[in-house]
């Protein structure tokens, strides 16, 4: 039994009331890799729980590929991908999908761009017709284009102008824990760059980066194998066959000393923070990059958690706070550099300045003091939990093991990351803390630039 | 030959149709009055929970002050304490409030069920409302609703409520920060004995489990819940009072964020199944006239849509689509046209189809994930309904037809029986609407 008297704590027993550690189940979902002929790589994931299924096909390329001048391109190619291809006339995507009863998107992020449907299972074959088409030629026409600037102004518009702490912190953090184009630049584009957009321009980012050896097609759900694979050779076999191009680096060096940025929000009404640290490669070192998640959850997953704990219940220096990996929210998603994020809503009037430093107390008492089994454990249980919540979708599955085959050539990985997950030390999630010290650290403070009145 | 297929570019068809079944719903009421409902569904290990109590006619602040605390502590335990107890689970646990209910949505790994269930009936028997925790809660309540003040959605929503419901009870749905921060404990533990009662209420479990177990389980930790009242139910809401189109001024915005009401009717009436494919034809999927019309012709908007909403005491049709500022008088334009198209001519046998199809189609997804089932589970039995209502429901959408369709959406997306509020800059919008709608301006 340990007993931990944290300053200006009363002594706190953090085992007397602590539960036996549950047992922390994985999945044993059946997963089978293929080549074709031309590269795409291809998961087949076959799942018989609901007539059902996903389709995922997953581009490596994302924000951080896109040329100077032309920041915004990536996710104004993803809106362009929907605007028919060579059997397909504009609009037809989308009532192909939909008129076989199912549903579709697209996504944008720092290291691929996403595109997916999830259908009733006869419906299959024909979302595969579907990827292969627009795969083989998408339609790029200049009215598309102008069309499709024309809706993603408005995207930005309503997420990020039109709001109070639009892009925060996302768009907000990168530009000062980064300095090089790559990853500092807006992935949501400037008006101006969006605007100067022209066609040849998309010809070329197809042709270099929507080859097919740059891309992995999953399909998660209700089907059997054999004929699955047969309808992706049929549909996808003569897709000509492009290589990758060269995997390029985006890493750049660690800060030498803290960063600090604060920008006025019109429209927001009450101060808000955030602040990120480097953390290790999520890929060549994913057993040092795996305690920096847990940490993440640590410190701010639940009422029972470090910064819940004392910066909202026992402080009330803020009235909310988050905290993970990857500046989009998902840890296994991202390549390097990335970094930890905790960010914070403050409450009208609230210091930044003293949510800065009691985030940084609770890191080094995290860092030389104690995090219990019990502690850990827990964390650990809800982590898994919210892992296998966001799997149960043959879709957030098939998009999961793509992405994972994309970046790790490992789609089963999805199996181990419960105990992966399970098997973080305290003595890692210490030596993680310790890392995150404020001489590493670049924060970004939103000063409210709304008072009084509501309307 | 199959690659003939991919050269002649033909899409291929779909695969014959499954039957549509719903899964199999164990259920059972306790002797104090709760409905407790199981499904088993063993795709992940985990368990999802949804409990919803009538909550109606209740005081708005009290009630949401009542939701942020009700899992912050117990006479056993405290706050920290309950916390941890979960998480060690895999837990997570969390209550809302609207003008009808209060809904509990909890979700834990499948081995943890029995803490889920421990935590929330304790909560339920003894939640403590201790001063501490409600003092916190209520400031950072505040404290979220003067940042939803600043946001055009809610703005726009609450002014389309008052608008639509005049002073029904739905009308106002978020209570002031000042009227949340005078909420005391006591008024907490009040409405808590006078309202969080067994009877009326439903409790949903979906997850990797044996259903008669689960029910077993339940009754052991429900049956010391007690609590007794009447009913309380709201006066259906009065009809739409179609007028001048309300410009809610909001000086600098750089999007206006339009909205319209029109009449609906609740899931049992023999017109919803045709009024759900008029309105999916309308604009409540995304290939509709409107979103085709709107975002991908004209370029106004990004996302615009149209929804159903069943309330307890009644439904409407609701539209949304926040447009850049210039456009915002030939938005709405094309929006009235949209809507006199449909109610004046019939539409297209094929896109009826289409979105028959759809609305079939999004019934099986719905249902193909844990928290997907439990959700529509608990909606369901919120209207008196259980899931063989979908298996009744797929039918009538199989059966409408273009004529039925049709006369739905004449007499529910008539544009004449519109309601609707804009907010945006007045300055630079109000002329160019006011070439299109009479208006009020709200300044």
């Amino acid at each position: 039994m340990i007993l931990l008297q944290r300053p200006g704590d009363e002594v706190v027993d953090r085992h007397t009331s602590a539960p036996t550690r549950i047992r922390i189940p994985h999945t044993s979902y059946h997963i089978e890799r293929f080549v074709l002929g031309n590269g795409l790589r291809v998961v087949l994931n076959p799942d018989h729980n609901a007539p059902v299924v996903g389709v995922a096909v997953v581009y490596d390329v994302g924000i951080r590929s896109e040329p100077a001048g032309r920041t915004g391109f990536a996710h104004l190619f993803e809106h362009l991908m929907f605007q028919g291809s060579r059997n397909l006339e504009k609009l037809a995507h989308f009532r192909y999908v939909q008129g076989s009863g199912g549903t579709f998107n697209g996504s944008t992020h720092l290291d691929y761009t996403d595109y997916f449907e999830t259908v009733p299972s006869n419906a299959l074959e024909r979302m595969l017709f579907l990827e292969a088409d627009r795969m083989r030629s998408p339609l790029m026409t200049a009215e598309n284009l102008r069309n499709q600037i024309d809706v993603v102004k408005e995207e930005i518009r309503l997420n990020v102008l039109n709001r109070p702490y639009g892009g925060f912190p996302w768009l907000r953090l990168p530009p000062i824990l980064f300095d090089t184009f790559p990853n500092v630049h807006d992935g949501y584009g400037s008006f101006e760059d969006l605007e100067a957009a022209v066609v040849h321009d998309a010809a070329d980012f197809f042709q270099r980066y929507y080859a097919c050896g740059n891309t992995v097609l999953c399909v998660s759900g209700d089907f059997d194998v054999e004929q699955a694979r047969l309808m992706v050779e049929r549909h996808f076999g003569d897709v000509p066959a492009r290589p990758a191009p060269p995997q390029r680096g985006f890493g750049e060096p660690d800060l030498t000393g803290p960063r600090h940025v604060s920008y006025v929000d019109r429209l927001a009404p009450v101060p808000a923070v955030a602040a990120a640290w480097r953390v290790p490669d999520p890929v060549a070192d994913f057993a040092e990059y795996l305690p920096y998640v847990v940490l993440g959850e640590v410190l701010t997953d639940g009422d029972a958690s470090r910064l819940v704990e004392r910066l909202i219940l026992k402080d009330r220096s803020a009235t909310s706070v988050g905290g993970y990996v990857g500046f989009m929210g998902d840890p296994f998603d991202v390549r390097d550099p990335t970094a930890l994020v905790i960010q914070a809503h403050l409450p009208h009037g609230g210091s930044v300045e003293d949510v800065l430093a009691t985030i940084d107390e609770e890191l080094a008492w995290v860092a030389t003091g104690e995090v219990t089994d019990e502690e850990l454990a827990r964390t650990q249980a809800r982590i898994v939990a919210n892992l296998l919540r966001s799997t149960d979708t043959v879709v957030g599955r098939a998009v999961r093991m793509a992405v994972l085959e994309l970046q790790r050539s490992d789609p089963t990985l999805i199996n181990e990351l419960p105990g992966l997950i399970a098997d973080v030390t305290a003595q890692d999630v210490r030596t993680a803390a310790a890392m995150l010290r404020p001489q590493r650290r670049a924060s970004v403070e939103v000063v409210p630039g709304k008072t009084g009145g509501t309307r | 030959m199959t690659a003939a297929m991919v050269e002649s570019g033909r899409v291929p068809d779909l695969d014959p149709h499954r039957a549509f079944t719903v899964p199999e719903q164990v259920e059972r009421v306790l002797p104090n009055g709760l409905t407790v409902l199981a499904i088993a569904r063993r795709t992940v290990p985990l368990v999802e929970l949804r409990l919803r109590v009538p909550f109606a006619d209740v005081d708005r602040a009290s009630g949401a002050v009542l939701a942020q605390t009700l899992f912050r502590g117990t006479k056993s335990r405290s706050n920290r304490e309950f916390a941890a107890t979960l998480q060690a689970v895999g837990g997570a646990i969390g209550a809302g409030v609207d003008p009808d209910r209060l809904q509990i949505s909890g979700n834990a790994l499948s081995t943890g069920l029995d803490t889920l269930l421990e935590l929330l009936a304790e909560a339920i028997n003894e939640a403590a409302y201790a001063g501490q925790e409600v003092m916190t809660e209520r400031a950072r309540l505040a404290n979220r609703i003067k940042v939803a003040l600043s946001q055009p959605s809610h703005l726009v929503r609450s002014a389309l409520l008052e608008r639509v419901y005049g002073s029904h009870p739905y009308a106002v749905q978020t209570p002031s920060g000042d009227d949340v921060e005078a909420v005391e404990p006591e008024h907490l533990r009040e409405l808590h004995a006078r309202r969080l009662h067994p009877g009326g209420a439903t409790l949903v479990l979906v997850g990797d489990f044996d259903p008669d177990t689960v029910l077993d389980q339940v009754a052991e930790h429900f049956a010391g819940w007690r609590g007794a009242g009447p009913a309380t139910e709201l006066l259906p809401p009065p009809p739409l009072e179609p007028g001048p189109l309300l410009i809610v001024n909001r000086p600098g915005a750089v999007q206006s964020s339009l909205r319209l009401a029109l009449p609906a009717v609740a899931r049992s009436h023999p017109d919803n199944a045709p009024l759900q494919l008029a309105n999916l034809i309308f604009g409540g999927y995304f290939s509709s006239r409107w979103v085709e019309n709107i975002r991908e012709d004209k370029g106004y908007t990004y996302g615009p849509h149209s929804m159903i909403d069943h309330s307890v005491a009644g439904s409407k049709l609701m539209l949304s689509a926040d447009v850049a500022t210039d456009v915002t008088a030939p938005a709405l334009m094309e929006t009235f046209y949209e809507l006199g198209r449909i109610a004046t001519l019939a539409p297209d046998p094929a896109e009826i189809d289409q979105a028959r199809q759809f609305a079939l189609g999004t019934l099986v997804l719905g249902m193909s994930t844990q928290s997907g089932l439990a959700g529509l589970a608990s909606g369901l039995a919120g209207a008196g309904l259980r899931m063989n209502y979908l298996v009744e429901h797929a039918g009538r959408l199989s059966a409408a037809t273009v004529d039925e369709v049709h006369r739905a959406a004449q007499q529910y997306l008539a544009p004449a029986g519109a309601v609707g509020v804009v907010l945006g800059d007045a300055e630079r919008i109000e002329r160019h609407v006011a070439a299109i709608s009479a208006i009020k301006v709200r300044p």
